[in-house]
């Protein structure tokens, strides 16, 4: 039987405030433990939650740029649970009325584009965190996270393959911290996704039952789990199981997925509106203050850069591909280097070498005006563009310019036909084969002289003039 | 509505509240009763009136995003049961 698999995801971003969502307290990562909690966040009976505007301008932020619908009125609730990195006993979240609602992200498999629609993202705190290394058998509890503003984005099951399923959430990642709602910092908690997934039979309507691979904080864990997942519930449902409504943690050692709780013991989170906090009002001059703070987005940007600099639509998604290889390639352009050359030189040996060295854009030794530099003199055969890759090494390594590296390592091509004609002659005396074959209509034929031509000059020789002088000998 | 015993067991559970074989009967009367005055406020036809999130009409106070709270945690871990390297100790809780 063939299976259709079902993959909806919820993810937790953690919002860049300076402070807590409804404290004062500051959200900086890494602080000794508990050093960073207000008595809101430590729940001390009669402190009082008070709400952080830079949390709603982000969410706010976020709705705009997906096209949701803005809540103007939303309502806080407690999602009552016990665990004692949740000291009230609660946490505060939205429910029925949160703050954003609908809205869209594409997403783009194989050259395939797909539009996923979101269901929601509401505004909720973060718990703190439990440290369960033997404290004498007692686990330990750090309430510094607790309070942190979180968005939470919640998808429509609308993914059918994990490669859906880490596109919309790698999709997801580039737009939060585009608009710089979020640091993306996966290692430290800022972005964590939950997955639900199901299979049923292919061109069954209704969904088979989830499971919940919960807090992935890696795309590549994301991958290794629901790939896991789908092979077990297919498997269980071919053996005569059914599959049980449950959530489950993905665990990287193993590469497997493991109960965490049934249904049986799930959580009744008795919702309802929280009395201290009365209902989040957002005025139409809010949604427009943020609108005009918005940058320009992902797609908005891909379109200008096909239109405004001419180059191919893979070109520009690659570049738009975060904020800042965007902003380098347009101050490669601004700094007088052509946009193709630009594209080819970002995507290409500036992205590898970047790859390599596990550095990321801005990290890049070399500044976009350095880079203008080198591409204008390939543009104006100085250089050409197999010496021009060697450059741009020895500018990576020492800091120097182009023009500095060029000047001392005598790499100027040579552009003086008489020096350049000598070794056409050579080369030429070396291989009458290829000039019969030439003569007699093989126009191709003195291509391949060109590589020796270049060797005999020491990569020097300009490859276009090489080509025109030894076709201008042979006529 | 009313509750069954078994009800008000899973609730004193999710509630973290323990309740005695013996208080169960009672406070089971006593929930339901309180279930029964809603029963009877839910009798009052609503239909056409938005509800309210909130008892009174007032919107939320928002706050600038200013982390000026100072460092308290000596004072807070003063009246805590148990406390280690900066952590608040509880019973062992793994899920």
């Amino acid at each position: 039987m063939k299976w259709e698999v079902v993959i909806g995801l919820e993810v937790h971003t953690q919002l860049t405030t300076q402070s807590k969502i409804f404290s004062s307290a500051s959200t900086a990562f890494g602080a000794a433990p508990n050093t960073q909690t207000a008595v809101v966040d430590i729940a001390l009976p009669g402190a009082l939650p008070v709400m952080n505007k830079a949390a709603v301008d982000k969410a706010i932020q976020f709705g705009l740029a997906i096209g949701a619908k803005i809540n103007q009125k939303s309502v806080f609730a407690r999602k009552n649970y016990f665990y004692p990195d949740l000291p009230k006993g609660y946490q505060i979240s939205q429910f029925e009325l949160p703050v954003v609602e609908g809205g869209a992200i594409t997403i783009n498999v194989d050259g395939v584009e797909k539009v996923i629609n979101l269901t929601r993202a509401h505004l909720e705190e973060d718990a703190g965190k439990s440290v369960h290394e033997d404290f004498h058998g007692m686990s330990g509890i750090d309430l510094n996270r607790a309070g942190t503003p979180l968005l939470e984005i919640v998808s429509e099951p609308e993914m059918r393959s994990w490669q859906e399923a880490v596109a919309y959430a790698k999709a997801l990642y580039s737009l939060v911290t585009w608009i710089g709602i979020c640091d993306g910092n996966m290692q430290e908690g800022s972005f964590r996704c939950d997955v639900n997934v199901s299979v049923r039979p292919e061109g069954q309507k209704e969904f088979g039952t989830r499971r919940e691979i919960k807090n992935l904080n890696s795309f590549k864990f994301m991958e290794q789990a629901i790939k896991y997942e789908v092979n077990w519930q297919i498997n269980e449902i071919e053996e005569g199981r059914k599959i049980q409504q449950a959530t489950i943690l993905f665990d990287p050692d193993t590469g497997e997925t493991r109960m965490m709780r049934s249904k049986e013991d799930a959580h009744d989170y008795r919702y309802f509106p929280d009395p201290d906090l009365p209902p989040l009002v957002i005025a139409d001059e809010w949604i427009e203050r943020v609108k005009a703070t918005l940058p320009e987005l992902p797609v908005a940007m891909q379109a200008r850069f096909q239109s405004q600099y001419g180059i191919p639509a893979y070109d520009a998604t690659t570049l738009t591909s975060s904020k800042e290889m965007a902003a380098f390639f347009e101050a490669v352009v601004a700094a007088g280097a052509d946009a193709k050359l630009a594209s080819n030189w970002i995507m290409g040996d500036v992205s590898a070498t970047l790859n390599r060295e596990e550095k990321t854009i801005a990290d890049s030794p070399v500044s976009a005006d350095a880079l203008a530099l080198l591409i204008k003199r390939v543009m104006d055969n100085t250089i050409n563009n197999k010496t021009a890759k060697d450059v741009l090494k020895k500018m990576w390594e020492s800091g120097d310019s182009a023009d500095t590296i060029i000047e001392r390592d005598g790499l100027k091509q040579e552009t003086d036909t008489g020096a350049i004609e000598a070794i056409v002659d050579a080369v030429l005396a070396a291989n009458p084969k290829a000039i019969e074959e030439y003569r007699s209509g093989k126009e191709k034929a003195l291509n391949a002289l060109v590589g020796q031509v270049m060797k005999g000059s020491g990569g020097k020789a300009n490859p276009g003039m090489a080509l025109e002088l030894l076709k201008k000998k042979v006529s | 509505m009313s509750l069954s015993l078994e009800d008000v067991s899973r609730i004193a559970r999710l509630s973290r509240i323990a309740v005695t074989d013996a208080e169960l009967a009672a406070t089971q009367t006593q929930l339901n009763r309180i279930l029964h005055l809603i029963d009877e406020m839910r009798a009052v036809d609503t239909s056409g009136i938005e509800p309210m999130a909130h008892a009174q009409d007032v919107f939320l106070r928002l706050r600038e995003d200013a982390a000026t709270a100072p460092d308290r945690r000596a004072a807070f871990q003063a009246v805590a049961p148990a406390v280690e390297n900066g952590l608040y100790l509880v019973p062992k809780v793994i899920e």
